[in-house]
This record gives C-alpha cells, structure tokens and sequence, in this order.
C-alpha cells in the first residue's frame, strides 16, 4: 500500500518532469495566450522596466491579466505605449501618471497607498502584531501552568521522576 | 430516459445525505445502537447514488446526448474521447457533480477506514459529513442539476469543450485539487464531531491527523499541478498568477499546513486544543469561500464560471449556517478543552505556534488582498481597483521568510522546553553555512549578485542543513548511520521530506524569479539570436496538418557553446472548426533550466515574431511541491495510526514522542 | 471576559458574510471612466468619410453629441447600429463615431452595409485615441458637452433600455446646464 503511494508519487514526479520535454505534442494541446512583441531595447535595464511594467498594469480589457498575460488588443496597443514611453526616457511614474490619466487605478495591479488603501497595506502587519501579541499571551498562561504543575510534584515525586526516566533512558 | 435516471439517483443521494446527517446525530446524542448503525451504510449509499450520477453524466457525454443542456454546453461529437468523459468538470453544474462525489468518496472511505474509532464517534463524523453532502446535493438539484434536458429543441451538435481547457492539465489537474479541496471536510468533520461529543481530548486529533495528511498532500498535488499547467499554457513563463479563484486554495493550503501542525502539538502534547479545532473549521471555511468565489462571479477571474446570484446567495447561505453554526458550536463548547501541559517560552510548542500564526496571517493577508477590491467597490460606491501580484508579492514573502526561520528552529527544538544554549550549539553552524552559501552559490552559478537570490538560497539551505543536523542528532547514538536511519520514526521521515520539498520549492521560486531572463526578437529563416549562454538558430517552417488544425511549425537548433543542445518546434496552429489561431510553446525541460519559445506571427519579409526564455530551476517549484506531498503521504503511512485501537491510546500516547523521533536520548 | 473572547471567530466570520452577501450586488466588470468632466484629448486625425481631410477637436459639434466607439469586427456595434440609426434621423443627437482599430476599408464596407449614423468617424487605426480616451474595447458611448468636456460614459452595447434610461437623460441633462 505504502509502496505504491510512494511509486504513485514517484511517477508523477517523472511525469512532470519530462512531459514537456519528452511528448511535446501530445500536451501541447492548449493555446498559449501571451502575445509576442519585438521590441528592440538599447539597454538590459530597459527590458527589465518593460517586462515590470506589463506585469504591473492590469489588461483593462481582459478578465484578471496583466498586459504581459494577454494579447488582446488594447493591452497590445498599451505595451506599445508604455515601450515608446521607455525608450522617450520617460520615468515610471511619468508612466504611471499616463495610465492613471486614462484607466484610472484598475489598471495598477499594486495599488497606489491612499487613505482608502492604508487598510490593504498595513492590515496584514497588523494581523501579524496581533498574532505576535497572541503567542505572548498564550506563552504567558502557559508559564503559569507550568508553575502550577511543578507545584503539584514535590521533591519525593521529583526525585521518583527523574528516576523513571533514567530508567526510559536505559532501556533505549 | 437516461438523464432521467441520472436525476432520479440525484434526489436519492440527497434523501441519503438528509438521512445520514439527521439520525446517526441524533443516535449519538441520544444513544440509539440502531440509528448510529446507519451512519455507514448511508454514507456508503450516498456514494453508490452518486457514483450512478457520474456514470450516468459521462454516459451522455460518450453518447453525445446533446439533449442534455450541460452536454451540449461542453461537448461537441468530434471532441475526443477522453475530453468527453473529463468534459464533465469542465462546467459549473458537471464540476460540482463531481466535487459531491468526490465527498461522498471521502465519506466512503470514513466509513471504512474508521474500525478503530469509536461507532458514536463515526456516526458524529459521517452525520456533519451527510448535512454538508446535503447542502451540495440541494444546491445541485435546485440551482445547477447538470441533468437539465434541452427539450424538445434539441440542438444538432454541441458547442464544444473551451479550447482551452483540450489539454491533460486539465485531465488532472480539477480531480487532485478537488480531491485536496473537498478532503478538508474530513478533518473539519472530525472537528465538529469532537465539539459535539464532548470528547475533546487528544483522541480526536489522532484520528483526524492521517486524514489532514492525505487531503494536504492532495491539494499539495492539485495546486502544483495547476500551476504546472498554466506555465506552458499561458506560454509566457508565469507559474502563479495569484488570480482571485487561485487564492482560496493556497488560503486553504495554508490553513491546511498550519492544521496538520497544530494537529501534531494537540496530539503530542495536549495544547492548542481549542486552537486546532479553529484551524480545522478555518480550512473548511476557505474551500467552502472558495466555492463560494469561483461560482458566484463575486471577483474578475480567469477561471470564473458563468454567474449566477442565485447560486451565490445559496452557498453564502450554506455558508454562513455551517461556519456560522460551526463558530458558534465552537465559541460555546472551546471553555471545557483545557490544555493538559505547560510548555516553556522557548520550546517545538512555541515555535509550531509561531508558525501557525505565521501561516494564519499570511492567509488573512491573502484573504484581504482578495476581497479588497470588491469591499472597496462597495465603499466607494462603484470606483475600481485591482490588487494583483505586486501586492501579495510584498506580503508573502517575507511571511514565509519568517516561516522558514521558524521552521529551522521549531524542526530541531524539543517538546515543554528547549534552552536557547542548545539551539547555538545545534543551528550555529548551519545558520553560518546557509548564509555564506547564500551569498556564494547565486554568484558562483550566475556571477550576478541578487539579494532576492541569497535569500532564497539561505532560506532553502537553512532548512536543508537543519534537517541534516539533525538527522545526525538523531542517529548518533546508533552503531552505524544506516541502523540509525532505519530506527527513525515514518512519520518522522515523512516530516522531513516535506520540509526539504519546501526548501526546493523556495529555491526554484527564488532564483526562478531572479534569474529569468527572455528576448523578443524578429528572425528571418537562418538567422540566430543568443540569450545566455544559449544560441537559437532559427531553421525556417512548414506546413502541416493536424487532425483539427492547420499548423506552422517551425525548427530550432538550440546551441550551448556551440554545442547542439536540442531542436524544438514551437507551432501556430488554426484551429479549422473555431477558427481560432493559438500559439503553441516549445519547452526544453531541464533539471537546472527550461528553454522555450513561443512564436508570434509571420511578417511580409517572411521573418517571424517570437520570444525565448531562459527558465532557471523554475522545475524545482513543482518537483519541491511533489516532495512535500511525497512527504505527507510517507506520513500517513505510519502504522502507528492504523494499529491503534481506542483502549490502548492512553498508554500509546506516552510513548509518542519517542515513535515519532523525539527520543530524549537522542541529544 | 474570556469566554466572550471565543466569540470573537464567529463575529468576524458573520461580518464578512454580509460584505460577501453586498459583494454579490456589485458587477466587478463595470469600469467608471476617470474621463468624466475631463476635456476630450487633442488629435488630428483622419476621417472614414471625408477622403483626405484631417480633423480635430474643432470640428467636432458645438452642442452635446454622443461620441460612438466602433469597429467593422465588433458584432455588438451591429446590433446598436439601428438604436444609433433612428436617433440620427430623428435629429435627437448629433453622433460623431472612433472607428476604433480597424482598416479603412472594411469601414466603409461597414457603413455601406449597415447604414451610417455618424456625423463622421474619425480613423483611429492604432488606436492611440482609444487610448487616450481609456476605451477598452468597442462599443463605448461618450456623451460630449458643446465645449468637448466628457459628461457620461456608457460601456458596451446600447439597448432601447440603455438609450431611453441612460444616454438621452444624460444628453438631455448636459443640455439643461449649459442651456443649449
């Protein structure tokens, strides 16, 4: 039984691994959706702006992509855009302010901090003091308890104690 | 005919699941032998029922009985066999068919592997396991019955599976994380079943623990999968889109992680009871929102079903009586689970607990990032945002650097107390190690310095060399390595196969995000292009016809130094029936990195538009995720949890520690 | 205290529920437009109809006019073409149309079939107007005041019921404040 999870596994493992590689055509079924760009940058830092920013902007068009994820054609048409805007030497905000100015913040997939948004972007720090201020709490009581339990051993049980677990410790 | 009996099989399983949830409760509660019998047969009735339903679905589907409307919907006569019969979760009405079967298998499976436990207490399990079945079966009859007949106008043929969804990602991957997804009923079954008994010792935990196991390393399974498939189906290198419908299963993996380790501590050590029985309600919670978001198109996604109010305001109903329920049952019943045991401030306890926190706020985190923009909608009466990849981004990764801290230390620590002289002297060296390590290999593999890439690699070497320490703690005292490793505990292997599958999963992810680098270029036939340390040489096209497409397929030599790596052949096909164009990747896989290319389109000068990848270690994510279900698999095969029978658990629980590799000697 | 503490899940969770149950309510897929009362953008571009000339903002009417974001591949811009059609020769409101990223002529192949309601449309093939104007695909209908201010945005394709309830109390409200 074991066994054979463990081989199951195993052989998914392999599967994953190597159906790309080894049966191209049979898994390959699927269209891809990405759209292909040949934008031609002077500068790796360039590229590196271009990719960010498409991952960045969210497809107005599209269900939930970002402009790297879609081929519709408003997201080709900004990718356009935001490719000319890098190579005018525009910065990311100048960018930023560009799509701000026409699609509003739908487009930012990291949302601007505004007092709207100070819950979203500082709520997960606070879940975390919270947790933090638990887990004092929880060792705290968990002190006492302790002390409560080693009240109830005297010295005799203490002394009995120690002597069961040597014995646990011999046998091992 | 047919349908007809499909639906008829339908309303029986509800009848069965209305009974199973009703009289084997109440046979516990009251103590009537008889009805708490019922609680086996039922379940495996409701399975029987619905096993019927499924047969009879996918018998339309293979006879293309386009009279039944989800059929015709989903499937077309020239679509494939095997796309017929998975056709049936490729729609909203078939998908939740077949997630209530998937529960009624788990309730089988309950009912059979449950002998050692006692009947009142499986008659409980079984009973919150029927009033869920029937709440999905009453969904299904009233809002979504996958059996509805287009009559008597009945199309010719149907509109065919989304092309997209043609591909044996989709074959695999619904039924795995379903499976996952729908396992954490169990464990939340359990939990409640424990509430209502009364019976809130450690017992319970020690039976819910092989099933957290088994349904955590399926959902492990099931999401990797997904994000698997949507690597090289999205074809632009993406492997975690953090899309609102992908959320909830990582919420519930999360809370699943966090679950089966608390359910470790309950066991062991008889604390965080109350705590873990709100993991176990929390998990179930996020399968049931998930449901809940997926088929009610509350968020944008590209995955969403079509929309339905009505179905929404039905699950949020089911929803909200059974967490509601269960969180109320809860708050009145958590005063009589007294934890047993104090446990110092610097103890496995307490860093188990860190660890839940850890993974409890990164859900929460998740959650918020997730629900956000639709609370900000209602806020602000209409104004849109969207909270994307950025976001969870920025939270995610450091919760889980923090996690993995945590990990190391908690991994090594020991149960009640642990003294701090004792970590230095365990972990100093491998904190030493993972950091140089961290700061040398990134710049040794690639002679780029990254602090995203150090992080990961310490990070991943941290838990890597903690488990090796320990390992060799743990074996020390034998006469050779080999009887050492061979005295270690199953589930204690399991444990660390799981961790080390997570350390893969954070390196391929880190340096996978760090080092990937892509080209979009125009290549005319015979001329080449280096990215890396890599040369594509683009050979030209050709025609060629599929069984239902028109494709151009083009040749690639790929070069490493000159030296012939591998030819691929990325494709753009047209598919004849839709029309519709597609671009089909070609991966080169690899232990160290994939290749791929995704071509564009063809231009007037006869050159082609394509992209090139270099992927580094991106397998590492998927393989890492296999390890840690490989792990939880190992786990549950711990006999410990079969042999065991109600009697002996006292005495069995104090030797515990020692079967699952703590052994006070050990140090 | 203690004991109401272990209320605290079950609050948060009945909290959340409702925000679902309001969710429910929104349509995540309407997008407002940061363009409203916001000047049209400039551009000079051709037309469909007017063979060479190339327009801009100055030849568009000095009285509110419905702006109309076509194409000769967007089916839905079919089906509102009638609604459009009777408007124009009711002389309701004048409409001016984007064909939005198409070729020249499909266009025209388009305006002969179907009939045209537009003043003129302005040729915005790379669609660098779209996105100007933050379209996201055709149809969209601006409603324009007489001095080019934006003042009503309607995504998607209009119905009777969107014309009768939507885009001419929009019109006609533009009208009441600027007393045209």
């Amino acid at each position: 039984m074991a066994i054979m999870k463990t081989t199951g596994a195993f052989l998914l493992a392999l599967m994953l691994w190597t159906l790309p590689a080894v049966a191209p055509d049979a898994i390959h079924a699927g269209a891809a959706y990405a759209a292909v760009d040949t934008f031609e940058f002077e500068t790796d830092e360039q590229q590196h702006r271009f990719r960010r920013m498409s991952d960045e902007f969210r497809c107005p068009m599209c269900q939930n992509t970002s402009l790297t994820g879609s081929n519709g054609g408003v997201a080709e048409d900004l990718r356009r855009e935001i490719y000319l805007m890098i190579m005018d030497g525009k910065t990311d905000e100048e960018i930023e302010q560009f799509m701000f100015e026409r699609y509003g913040d739908f487009v930012f997939y990291r949302p601007r901090l505004m007092w709207q948004t100070v819950l979203l972007w500082f709520g997960p720090l606070l879940f975390l003091l919270f947790g933090g201020w638990l887990i004092v709490g929880i060792v705290r009581r968990a002190q006492v308890n302790k002390v409560e339990e080693q009240v109830v051993l005297n010295e005799d049980e203490q002394a009995q104690l120690r002597k069961l677990l040597d014995t646990v410790k011999d046998r091992d | 005919m047919v349908p007809e009996l499909g639906q008829f099989a339908l309303i029986l399983a509800f009848c069965l699941c209305a009974m199973l949830g009703t009289l084997p409760l109440a046979g516990a509660a009251t103590g009537n032998r008889l009805w708490i019998g019922l609680a086996r047969p039922l379940a495996a009735g409701v399975f029987v029922f619905l096993s019927l339903c499924m047969l009879i679905l996918g018998y339309s589907f293979v006879n293309d009985d386009f009279t039944v409307l989800f059929v015709a919907q989903h499937s077309n006569s020239l679509l494939p066999i095997q796309y017929k019969l998975t056709a049936i979760w490729g729609g909203h009405e078939g998908s939740f068919l077949f997630w209530t079967w998937m529960l009624s298998g788990w309730m089988l499976s309950v009912a059979i592997f449950s002998k050692a436990m006692p009947d009142d207490f499986v008659a409980r399990v079984l009973g919150i396991m029927g009033i869920i079945g029937a709440g999905y079966t009453m969904f299904m009859i009233a809002t979504s019955n996958p059996f509805d007949r287009v009559l008597p106008l009945a199309p010719a043929d149907g509109a065919d599976l989304n092309s997209a969804l043609q591909d044996i990602g989709f074959i695999i991957h619904p039924p795995s994380l379903y499976m996952g997804y729908v396992g954490f009923s169990v464990v939340f079954a359990f939990a409640i079943a424990a509430l209502l008994s009364g019976r809130l010792d450690s017992a319970w935990a020690r039976w819910s623990r092989p099933w957290a196991n088994a349904a955590w390393a399926i959902l492990t399974i099931g999401i990797a999968l997904g994000s698997w498939w949507a690597y090289y189906e999205l074809g632009w290198g993406g492997w975690w889109a953090w899309d609102p419908v992908e959320n909830p299963p990582m919420i519930n993996w999360l809370l699943g992680t966090a679950l089966i380790h608390s359910l470790a501590v309950t066991e062991k050590r008889g604390v965080f009871k109350s705590w873990t029985v709100l993991l176990a309600i929390m998990a179930f919670a996020a399968s049931l929102l998930g449901t809940f978001i997926t088929r009610s198109g509350l968020l944008t996604s590209v995955h969403a079903f079509a929309s339905d109010p009505t179905r929404g305001i039905y699950i949020l109903g089911f929803l909200g009586l059974v967490i509601g329920g269960s969180l109320l049952l809860f708050a009145l019943r958590a005063p009589l689970m007294k934890s047993e045991f104090g446990f110092g401030a610097v103890s496995r306890e307490v860093f188990l607990l860190a660890n839940n926190i850890i993974l409890v706020v990164a859900s929460a985190g998740i959650l918020l990032g997730t629900l956000y923009p639709m609370v900000y909608q209602a806020v602000s009466g209409g104004d849109l945002i969207s909270v994307g990849p950025p976001y969870f981004n920025i939270i995610f990764v450091p919760l889980m650097s923090l996690l993995v801290v945590f990990l190391g230390l908690g991994a090594v620590s020991r149960w009640k107390k642990t003294s701090v002289a004792y970590l230095k002297q365990q972990l100093m060296w491998v904190a030493i190690a993972s950091v140089v390590l961290g700061l040398v290999l990134p710049l040794a593999l690639t002679l780029e310095f990254s602090i995203g890439a150090t992080l990961a690699t310490a990070l991943g070497l941290w838990i890597v060399l903690g488990i090796v320490q320990d390992i060799r703690v743990k074996t020390a005292n034998k006469a050779t390595r080999m009887e050492g490793l061979k005295s270690l505990a199953v589930a204690y292997i399991g444990m660390q196969i799981a961790h080390f599958g997570f350390a893969v999963i954070l390196l391929g992810a880190g340096l996978t995000s760090m080092y990937s680098i892509e080209k979009s270029v125009l290549l005319a036939p015979g001329q080449s292009v280096e990215l890396g340390h890599y040369e594509f040489q683009f050979e030209g096209t050709e025609h060629l016809s599929g069984p239902n497409y028109e494709a151009e397929r083009a040749t690639f030599q790929v070069l490493r130094e000159g030296r012939f790596v591998r030819e691929l052949h990325p494709e753009k096909r047209v598919y004849v029936a839709s029309r519709t164009p597609s671009t089909e990747m070609a991966i080169d896989a690899g232990f160290t990195r994939d290749l791929f290319i995704t071509l564009g389109d063809e231009r007037e000068s006869g050159a082609w538009s394509m992209s090139l990848y270099i992927k580094p270690f991106v397998r590492w994510v998927w393989l890492g995720a296999i390890l840690m279900a490989l792990g939880g698999v190992v786990a549950v095969t711990d006999k410990r949890y079969r042999r065991l029978k109600v009697k002996t658990l006292a005495k069995e629980s104090d030797t515990a520690d020692k079967a699952d590799g703590y052994q006070p000697t050990a140090s | 205290m203690s004991r109401l503490k272990l209320f605290i899940p079950v609050i948060v969770f009945l909290a959340m529920a409702v925000m679902l149950w309001r969710g429910l309510y929104l349509d995540p897929r309407t997008l407002p437009s940061v363009l409203i009362d916001k000047p049209l953008p400039e551009f000079a571009l051709p037309t469909v109809e007017l063979g060479d000339r190339v327009v801009g903002k100055a030849d568009l009417p000095d009285e509110p006019f419905l702006l109309n974001v076509w194409g000769s591949y967007c089916l839905p811009c079919l089906q509102e073409n009638p609604i459009l059609m009777s408007a124009a020769e009711k002389g309701e409101v004048p409409i001016v149309g984007v064909n939005y990223k198409d070729k020249l002529n499909l266009a025209q192949l388009w305006l002969e079939d179907n009939g045209s309601p537009f003043e003129f449309s302005i040729m915005d093939e790379n669609g660098r107007l779209g996105i100007d104007l933050g379209v996201y695909g055709a149809p969209e209908t601006f409603v324009v005041d007489g001095s080019g201010v934006i003042r009503y945005k309607h995504i998607g394709v209009i119905d009777y019921k969107a014309w009768e309830d939507e885009i001419m109390p929009a019109v006609a409200q533009v009208r009441a404040e600027t007393g045209q």
